[in-house]
């Protein structure tokens, strides 16, 4: 019983009484993400940096146009970041880079969605041999050594010249990390599906002659949404820096297109001499993951007062 | 129990025969082949290629090719010197067996290669895992003990601030600070060093060794014990508001002995089976640490061998990395239900 009401806090009786008529799921998540401080800090942190990169155009520098006159200039007031070692100005391409990074790290997370939410609701709703297959198959895909795979397709993938991506293709990366990763989702749908479908609103609805895909989505899949959401952004935290860390190694984002990480894989070199060009992209990943993962410590907090999504992902 | 243990491991089994199908698959339908990081860097004329592919059996058909890698050519005849004519038996032994090939990159064997990097690995990783340990524990069990203290916030903060940090960054940042800008007092060097096990050509001195030990154990330590304190910190206070340890408490034992003795005995057995499902994640994560302080492991191995595309020894690794993970999955589980007689397995 516990559980359907902190999945679904419009329901808990706890919050019901009291409150006015009419306030919604959203108000009620919202004052209670709002308590949290670090939730907040990180939601404020974390839009600064999207509207910067959304707004990157504005900048007086070309990312990309190297200037030799100006190489390797320390942070100063015309170049806040410094210039890198061809003279471009670093804020930019931290800019720049960002858009590239924040994009690969949404589309992951879409890929994720998109592959797990159905294995795992499947796997979860129908039971029998279906779950025996679907967990086989995710049991598999988590023994890969997942790094060491994304390294190894990486090298292969960047010589491989397809039409409609051409060379540095953000989508084939996100493709690749997403590929990787939908097995924490698919198995935290499956465990919620697992104890949803024995709610007596789903009975109810099997019993009014609703058809299992009806129920799977129209009543077992939003009542799982909160912790999804929870999930999905801890997500995008784990898929930056999945990211970062791949172009930083050489096989992500190719120069002269700026990701994160390959502004900190060119800073290498000039770590002892020109520390800048290694401070501020780091920083830059620093604040987005610290950020991502406060707000979703806060949704944590906010969608599931129980804390009953630890006693969910042991079932 | 023994026939859970023996089940799981002949699953294992047709899984590693799956992913090893893929990855020679994966390999040899690259572009440019097998052979590319070879015939790229060299620029090999075209029957230098065709006699290199045939030294290192890749002119057969792929299905052959896979069974040769997997279970050698010793038991049948090939054709050794070109002829056409098959007239003696061959030498790989196959991944079954433990021959892994030959490194295009060395042309030694690549379980050689292995040998020769995967003590130092583990050197490194077993150090920074000890001082995980040291440090992750006491944090964990004190932010429990005092919850919301300062301590405590300080301590949740810090883990937050350490789960966020690039390893990779943290690492460049550290050169920065111990090897450009701090210098030792007393001979203007720099104040550690940033580059392999040892100072080359220097006596062996235990002062070196550690010297050269302290900033890659820090970068590799940092992500750890900021996510095991936390954890341990959630395990503690589960444990804390449980029965037993009311009962400890009213037998009059000291705080500390039911805080050691009661409480994080069991706060640990979480402890244990993460650390187990995590222990390939923190070998895999040393690649960046081997990678940036030039620590010859078999992260530094997995990385050269990408860069130059040499698949026999990233093939090697990949499959032993997915070994690795399996066994340490099991591993989980039999810890799982030894340190906790509530579970059983039939």
């Amino acid at each position: 019983m516990q559980t359907i009401e902190a999945i679904n806090p419009q329901r808990s009786p706890k919050e019901a009484p009291g409150k006015k008529a009419g306030v919604g799921l959203t108000a009620i998540v919202w004052r209670r993400f709002r308590r949290h401080p670090g939730a907040i800090a990180g939601a404020i942190v974390l839009s600064i940096i999207v509207l910067s990169c959304t707004l990157a155009f504005l900048s007086p520098y070309d990312p990309y146009r190297s200037d030799i006159t100006s190489r390797l200039e320390p942070p100063s007031l015309a170049h806040p970041f410094g210039t890198d070692q061809l003279g471009r100005d670093l804020l930019t391409r931290c800019l720049y880079g960002g858009r590239i990074s924040l994009l690969v790290g949404a589309l992951v997370v879409l890929v994720t969605l998109i592959i797990g939410v159905p294995v795992g609701a499947l796997a979860g709703y129908l039971g029998g041999w279906v779950d025996d297959v679907l967990m086989r198959i995710i049991d598999a895909a988590l023994s890969l050594p997942v790094l060491l795979i994304l390294i190894l397709l990486s090298a292969i993938l960047r010589e491989v010249e397809l039409p409609a991506f051409e060379r540095n293709n953000v989508v084939l990366i996100a493709l690749v990390i997403g590929a990787l990763s939908w097995m924490t989702v698919a198995r935290l749908v499956r465990a919620l599906f697992l104890t949803l479908r024995e709610q007596e609103y789903v009975t109810a609805a099997r019993a009014l002659g609703a058809s299992s895909l009806l129920i799977m989505s129209s009543e077992i899949l939003p009542n799982s949404f909160g912790p999804i959401i929870v999930e999905s952004t801890l997500e995008i935290g784990w898929a930056i820096l999945e990211e970062s860390g791949l172009s930083f190694l050489g096989f992500g984002i190719q120069p002269p297109t700026p990701s994160w990480g390959n502004l900190l894989n060119g800073a290498q070199e000039h770590i002892i001499t020109h520390p800048w060009l290694a401070i501020f992209p780091g920083v830059m990943i620093f604040l987005t993951i610290i950020s991502v993962n406060y707000i979703g410590d806060g949704l944590r907090d906010a969608l599931d007062p129980y804390k009953v999504l630890k006693q969910i992902a042991e079932v | 129990m023994l026939s859970y243990i023996l089940r799981r491991l002949l699953q294992a089994i047709p899984l590693l025969l799956i992913l090893s199908l893929l990855l020679f698959t994966l390999v040899n339908l690259a572009p440019g082949g097998p052979l590319a990081g070879l015939s790229r860097t060299r620029r090999a004329s075209t029957e230098k290629t065709e006699q290199l592919k045939q030294q290192f059996g890749l002119d057969k058909p792929l299905p052959l090719q896979y069974l040769i890698w997997l279970a050698g050519n010793d038991w049948m005849r090939v054709d050794l010197d070109g002829d056409g004519v098959k007239e003696s038996y061959g030498t790989r032994r196959g991944i079954l067996r433990g021959d892994f090939g030959f490194s295009y990159r060395t042309r030694q064997p690549v379980i050689e290669e292995i040998r020769h990097r995967v003590g130092n690995t583990m050197y490194l990783v077993s150090i920074t895992l000890l001082v995980v340990a040291l440090i992750a524990i006491p944090v964990g069990v004190l932010s429990a003990i005092k919850q919301y203290s300062t301590f405590d916030i300080l301590a949740t903060t810090l883990s937050f601030v350490g789960q966020a940090i690039p390893e990779f960054w943290l690492g460049l940042i550290l050169i920065f600070i111990f090897y450009a800008w701090l210098e030792n007092p007393l001979t203007g060097q720099p104040l550690l060093p940033v580059g392999g096990m040892y100072t080359v050509g220097a006596p062996f001195s235990l002062l070196d060794r550690t010297s050269h030990l302290v900033l890659p154990v820090i970068m590799g330590m940092v992500g750890w014990v900021a996510w095991y304190s936390r954890f341990l910190r959630s395990s503690m206070l589960d444990v804390i508001h449980q029965d037993y340890i009311r009962t400890a408490r009213a037998k009059g034992l000291r705080e500390w002995a039911v805080m050691f003795r009661h409480a994080l005995k069991n706060a640990l057995i979480p402890l244990v089976t993460l650390f187990a499902l995590d222990f390939p994640y923190i070998f895999a994560g040393s690649l960046y640490v081997e990678l940036i302080f030039a620590w010859p492991g078999m992260g530094r191995l997995y990385y050269d061998s990408a860069v130059r595309r040499d698949y026999p020894v990233m093939l090697a690794l990949l499959i032993i990395g997915a070994g690795l993970i399996l066994i340490c999955n099991l591993l989980a589980d039999i810890a799982y239900a030894a340190l906790d007689p509530r579970v059983r397995y039939d």
